[in-house]
């Protein structure tokens, strides 16, 4: 697959057309047909998520949020590839991976909500909490790749990164020393066409992100990231690929940002309702949905049926976030070292008899 | 020993004894460094465990992050101080803050290994001391050998900590200082001071490369019957309050000697230690010598900027005699 679709030949590796023909049967993935409704359940529940996430935030009850919205089918295919034992090393748009690996929604609700705890997935291993500086996480992948390579484990790290990431100088270090260390780490560009405002083509002269992957000597592949069958092909090959000491893997998967940036962000300033119009004809759930309508594995009444189930769930989960009880200010100083340093715990104590004063001096005055 | 073999023998130990413990950077596999700190490791070791890494500090700290998420214990080189910046984004931004981002389920056990400091006319960008900036950071631990013994001692507690750690090798004093330094492992805990001599006039807070300044001073400063405690810091973070604080309220006075600039610098923290802990035992200001708020010129003008022990014996009697 990645000779056939080698970056330098610009052609974008696809199996199903815009309407959810298949186009490319020689590499259709070998999923049960379950395994693909599941993967499409998945998606589905994610988008409800991200979607009601907004309209928190808009309610004020939720800080900013990056909407996932319209790259659903490269989280979810990464999310139905990944195993349990392999690393998901994130960046801060993939929420349908992280869940995959079990870290619960209330987790990323409680994240947003301004809470810490929201990053110490209880049920979820080998997953990195989100990463903010744009492409520092890729260096984090490729020393977890070094671990596997050392111990001598059979694992893939999945790494994923923005297209506006591309342009840090931790891409290309990372990159860099995957290749020299030929370590088991799939890099997973997300190119959702904008970096908050600014097109690609000011990001780089590149014909492709996945070219860049040649001046590195590793494999690389332009994916349709809004083709879940595509994705999931190449996210399998790169797994197969890594676990037989052939990685790394760069794979660029070419999708659309339907949301903003984040919840602050106006999109309508940078772009137009055209091209918003033209990548809604390539919607992933759409495509999906309409792949899966042909083959009667399933329905517009079946998804009528989910939907409010999954709006409810989503809810639930947020509602028990929203109840998660005061912020411990003792956690703001526990977690610095593995032992509380004298001068930081004198702060702390300091801070208490502060508090302990205005305790007394303004909550009695109210009285 | 110098300080160079006993940073290798400590390196030694701990490969010989975790197989956890990974030694790479910049030119520290085959030719073991290029002061020759880990010379013989990657004969002895393999070159799995010691290596020369690509030419990338960023990629040095931010792969050893995720080495040690991963379950090793990273011990990784800068060359130089001067070229530690590309990889701050990755020590301030990452290395610590993992713990407390994940609220304790994943730490970042790694020792940043990094010669610095002047008077080696040496290039541009190989003579800095900015352990202030790095003192600044939270969740770093930062600390400077002053002796081989130290050096060895220190090495192995900080390889043994779950905490990342700025060891910082004042390279001045590479080959310069020979003791007995015991075989073996022995430990030495971070984050506590030495006193190193005891005295009734001033007390001198000093650490690395100066602290033989200040005995040159002191041999001086003695000939004028003045009597010096000279105190070894030994960790920038964290600070060893008590230790300065107790010598303060003895001796009423202190100077703090140090390389990097003034401003904001460790000089400038310990007055505010001496001032917090014993404004009333002070007779004197606290005082600073150190670099100036300048570029370190280069090896022409580097005496300049540099501290020796005519600078150090001038503060010492001129607040002796304030």
């Amino acid at each position: 697959m990645f000779k056939e679709y080698d970056p330098l030949k610009n052609k974008i590796f696809r199996v199903m057309d815009d309407s959810g023909k298949i186009i490319n049967p020689k590499w259709i993935p070998d999923m049960k047909v379950e395994e693909i409704v599941t993967a499409y359940k998945k998606m589905l529940f994610s988008r409800v998520a991200d979607l009601q996430i907004v309209s928190y935030q808009r309610q004020g009850r939720i800080y900013t949020y990056p909407p996932n919205y319209g790259q659903e089918a490269i989280t979810g295919a990464a999310g139905a590839a990944i195993r349990q034992n392999d690393w998901l090393v994130p960046a801060f748009r993939e929420i349908g991976t992280m869940m995959a690996k079990g870290v619960s929604l209330k987790e990323i609700f409680l994240y947003y909500m301004g809470y810490e705890e929201g990053s110490n997935f209880k049920n979820a291993s080998q997953v990195l909490p989100v990463s903010v500086p744009i492409a520092s996480q890729l260096l984090h992948a490729a020393g977890i790749g070094y671990a596997i390579k050392y111990k001598d484990e059979k694992k893939v790290v999945f790494a994923f990164v923005g297209d506006g990431g591309t342009s840090e100088g931790d891409f290309h270090e990372a990159l860099n020393f995957a290749g020299v260390w030929k370590i088991p780490v799939i890099f997973i560009i997300q190119n959702n066409q904008y970096g908050i405002s600014t097109p690609v083509k000011m990001q780089t002269a590149s014909s492709s992100l996945a070219v860049k992957s040649v001046a590195y000597g590793i494999k690389g592949i332009q994916v349709d990231g809004n083709d879940f069958l595509a994705m999931y092909r190449a996210l399998e090959e790169g797994s197969r690929l890594c676990l037989s000491g052939d990685g790394p893997v760069l794979i660029e998967a070419v999708t659309y940002r339907k949301g903003a940036h984040t919840t602050s962000d106006d999109p309508t300033k940078y772009r137009t309702k055209e091209e918003e119009l033209l990548w809604e004809e390539r919607d992933p759930l759409k495509r999906l949905k309409a792949y899966l309508i042909s083959k009667d594995l399933w329905s517009e009444q079946e998804e009528e049926k989910i939907l409010p189930q999954y709006r409810e769930e989503v809810d639930r989960q947020f509602q028990e976030a929203e109840s998660f009880g005061e912020y411990k200010k003792e956690d703001i100083f526990i977690h610095l070292y593995s032992e509380m340093p004298d001068d930081l715990l004198e702060q702390k104590n300091q801070y208490d008899r502060f508090l302990q004063w205005k305790e007394s001096r303004f909550n009695n005055q109210k009285k | 020993m110098n300080m160079v073999n006993a940073i290798n023998d400590a390196l030694d130990i701990k490969l010989y004894d975790d197989k956890n413990v990974i030694v790479y950077g910049e030119d520290v596999g085959v030719e073991g460094g290029v002061f020759r700190v880990t010379e013989g490791l990657q004969q002895k070791y393999g070159v799995t465990r010691v290596f020369d890494s690509p030419l990338a500090e960023s990629g040095i700290v931010g792969t050893a992050i995720g080495m040690a998420v991963a379950g090793l214990r990273p011990v990784v080189e800068m060359q130089f101080c001067g070229f530690i910046y590309p990889a701050f984004n990755q020590i301030i931004s990452h290395a610590t803050r993992m713990r407390n981002r994940s609220r304790g389920k994943y730490e970042t056990p790694i020792v940043i290994r990094m010669p610095y400091g002047g008077g080696i006319n040496a290039l541009e960008h190989h003579s800095e001391s900015m352990e202030a900036i790095f003192g600044h950071i939270p969740g770093l631990k930062v600390v400077v050998p002053s002796t081989p013994h130290d050096a060895k001692g220190m090495l192995i507690s900080a390889i043994e900590s779950n905490d990342t750690i700025l060891f910082m090798e004042p390279k001045r004093i590479y080959r310069a200082i020979k003791q007995e330094v015991a075989d073996g492992k022995y430990t030495i805990p971070l984050g506590k001071a030495n006193v190193l001599s005891q005295g009734s006039d001033v007390t001198v807070v000093a650490y690395g490369a100066m602290i033989r300044e200040v005995q040159r001073a002191m041999v001086m400063a003695k000939e004028q019957g003045i009597s010096v405690e000279l105190i070894d810091l030994r960790s920038i973070y964290p600070i060893d309050r008590e230790t300065i604080a107790k010598s303060v309220k003895k001796t009423g006075r202190i100077i703090t000697v140090t390389e990097g600039p003034r401003s904001f610098g460790v000089g400038s923290e310990i007055s505010q230690i001496a001032i917090e802990e014993a404004f009333l035992s002070l007779e004197a200001p606290p005082s600073r010598v150190s670099g100036f708020d300048t570029i370190v010129p280069l090896p022409r003008g580097e005496y300049h900027y540099m501290q020796d022990p005519y600078k150090i014996l001038y503060e010492i009697e001129r607040i002796v005699k304030y």
